[in-house]
């Protein structure tokens, strides 16, 4: 990448995002060209095939993102701040991976007790809570959740072996 | 005044006690969306949508836009006693607002911004009045033709007005319609995109990503500025709001400039964002205070939340009459009325007067009532925001997850949610426009099959895009709202102006 060169930055910066969203569009729109190609993006006897109007959104895509990569590359006043602190980064992680870590739990136990988890945790870990503030909290919620949907707008959410013990 | 009469049935629609119920239940939810981190108009419209799939229509919809006004109140308070704007139109709020309140003033900063917000949508309420119906009529006769050419002047509009750059905008935009796309094709049946994937077939729903997007990408944004939310106390009574009132008359001249910038940034899709931002600027210019502004200007306070509120409520009239939402919230909406059954666009006004007519009484009312709520209730809103980040996060998460599996009861939807939202957050981060892409995500199927309709009429002639004043003045006028940034550099050369940095 072109910005190897800067020696101050400890993660990223924002022109080395931008290159990086901007090649990463090209690929999506080269992506989308190609699968419209595959099932026909031209005119046929009966009107445009069905890959007509996506093929020449990808293509406007990937011309734009190209000016997008030029315009970084070339221009005399290049953005070299950080994209992210690394104690900004670690905190966008802090709320990230447990909540990638919650979605994956709602397909296992259902998530009336993955979200019951999920705000303990996230309130010990990050709020240095103590019990008689966390239960409520994490018991309380799902509870809400549960009588609203289950029972006042009979809207079933994921649920788990849990409930259905419960009878659910 | 046949637009009179059709509001006094509108009104008559609201007689239903429920229906007022509704309004200040939305309201209030509303507000408390507003002055929420991570919940904003469009999301918290987007969470609460499957929730009134069993309502009425019409009480769904005044619920909903109930929200749309609280959340559009609300974020004023965030932006006043915290700094922090609620929503991204509540920016140009805080230049006056804070200082306003550090200096003590706070409750005359929110009684102007309350205040502000209520005559700019009711003067956008106002145009929604008279002009809705005739837009409604005259689009009665549109084509598909002339439908894609609207589609067309709504998109080229993003990258003519938009702040970021023109590339940024397009790429945004057909990634949009790239999601759009994906799917079962509704013209001919053909798999598209779905690369073998079974779960890909559904296609992707604007709702998920705009519940990524705007929630949980905006959460991962705050996270990262610190959880510390330092504010100051807000205190309003009787006496500070009639003082401030007295103040508001002789500031008219401002507010009808605020209200035409936000009316006009609203149907285009411009957005409350930019209309607040713009009006800022303009009172800035001609206001006799205007060097005060930035350190506590009561002037400054109200132009941008007039000009926010008016942008706010004006998105609903190209959504009703034509079916096209100037917003991402109003684009929410617009999907609500396809999940209710109701196709939105020019015959709304034939076939559904009452639900028409209702819901702009319900604009109305629910301003008057927003006013009321906001005013009475700011200390405990306030006290909500004191409650820590860490608290507030997770239980905010955990509704989007809810809202993101109750579109569709799919479990993979609260993973492609969380995907969205770290799109959201690094668009962000790089200046990539959001709502460009939400709204072809939700436009996409609706564009494309319009052009195709009229490639079909042409047998392929692109000549039908020129072929009457009508259809070729709107595609001219989408095309010079296209090339304007390169229109706007070349005049700008030849002025002798600064030249721009970036070369392309």
């Amino acid at each position: 990448m072109a910005t190897e060169t800067d020696k101050s930055e400890n993660t990223v910066s924002n022109r080395s995002m931008d290159v990086i969203v901007a090649l990463l569009f090209m690929g999506v729109a080269a992506l989308v060209m190609a699968d419209s190609w595959r099932i026909g993006a031209r005119w046929a006897s009966d009107g445009p095939q069905s890959g007509y109007f996506p093929f020449y959104v990808g293509l406007i895509m990937f011309i734009s993102s190209l000016g997008t990569l030029a315009m970084t590359l070339f221009t005399k006043t290049p953005d070299r701040s950080n994209f992210v602190d690394r104690e900004q980064l670690g905190s966008v992680l802090k709320v990230l991976v447990p909540t990638i870590a919650y979605v994956i739990l709602i397909n296992f136990i259902g998530i009336y007790f993955a979200s019951m988890i999920f705000i303990a945790f996230f309130m010990w870990w990050l709020g240095k809570y103590k019990l008689p503030v966390i239960l409520p909290v994490a018991i309380g919620v799902p509870l809400v959740l549960f009588v609203m949907f289950e029972i006042w707008f009979l809207v079933p959410l994921p649920k788990g072996p849990i409930e259905s013990a419960l009878g659910y | 005044m046949e637009a009179l009469s059709s509001l006094i049935g509108g009104f008559g629609v609201l007689g239903d006690p429920m229906n007022i119920v509704y309004m200040f239940v939305g309201i209030a939810l509303g507000v408390l969306i507003g002055v929420l981190p991570g919940l904003g108009g469009a999301n918290g419209v987007a969470i609460l949508l499957p929730l009134t799939f069993s309502m009425s229509p019409v009480s769904a919809i005044i619920m909903l836009s109930s929200i749309y006004w609280g959340a559009l109140f609300g974020g004023a308070i965030t932006s006043v006693l915290f700094n922090i704007p609620g929503e991204p139109w509540s920016v140009a709020t805080t230049f006056d607002g804070h200082p306003m309140a550090q200096k003590g003033r706070a409750g005359e900063a929110l009684t102007g911004a309350f205040t502000g917000s209520f005559i700019g949508a009711f003067i956008a309420v106002l145009l929604i009045t008279f002009l809705a119906p005739v837009i409604a009529k005259f689009a009665l006769q549109f084509g598909p033709a002339e439908f894609f050419a609207v589609y067309l002047l709504t998109f080229c509009s993003f990258v003519g007005m938009g702040r970021e750059s023109p590339f940024k905008v397009l790429a945004a935009m057909t990634l949009g319609f790239a999601l759009a796309a994906v799917g079962i094709d509704t013209v001919t049946g053909q798999l598209r995109m779905t690369f073998g994937s079974v779960e890909l077939l559904r296609g992707f729903d604007f709702l998920v990503a705009v519940i990524g997007l705007f929630g949980v990408g905006e959460i991962l944004l705050t996270m990262e500025e610190g959880l510390a939310f330092k504010g100051k106390s807000a205190k309003i009574n009787a006496k500070v709001v009639f003082q401030t009132w007295a103040q508001l008359p002789k500031y008219w001249v401002g507010m009808l400039r605020s209200a035409a910038v936000g009316c006009w940034m609203g149907i285009t899709p411009g957005g409350a964002t930019p209309a607040s931002f713009m009006s800022y600027g303009l009172a800035k210019k001609f206001s006799k205070n205007g060097k005060n502004f930035g350190k506590g200007e009561l002037e400054g306070v109200v132009m941008p939340e007039v000009a926010a509120h008016a942008a706010g409520t004006s998105a609903l009239l190209p959504m009703l009459t034509l079916g096209i939402p100037g917003s991402p919230t109003a684009a929410v909406l617009l999907g609500g009325l396809l999940i209710w059954g109701l196709q939105p666009g020019p015959l709304l006004f034939v076939e559904q007067k009452d639900f028409v007519w209702g819901l702009i009484a319900s604009i109305y009312l629910g301003n008057i009532a927003g006013l009321i709520v906001v005013l009475t209730t700011v200390p405990l809103f306030a006290a909500i925001l004191r409650i820590p980040f860490s608290v507030i996060a997770p239980i905010i998460l955990v509704i989007c997850a809810v809202g993101a599996y109750t579109v569709h009861n799919a479990a993979l939807d609260i993973a492609v949610m969380l995907i969205f939202g770290v799109i959201g957050y690094v668009f962000k981060k790089l200046d990539y426009p959001l709502a460009p892409l939400v709204l072809a995500l939700v436009l996409g199927d609706m564009a494309e099959s319009s052009f195709r309709q009229a490639m079909l009429v042409s047998q392929g002639n692109m000549g039908i895009f020129f072929s009457n004043p009508l259809v070729g003045s709107i595609v001219t006028l989408a095309l010079v709202m296209l090339f304007w940034p390169v229109i706007a550099m070349l005049k700008n050369r030849l002025m002798g102006g600064p030249r721009p940095a970036a070369a392309e």
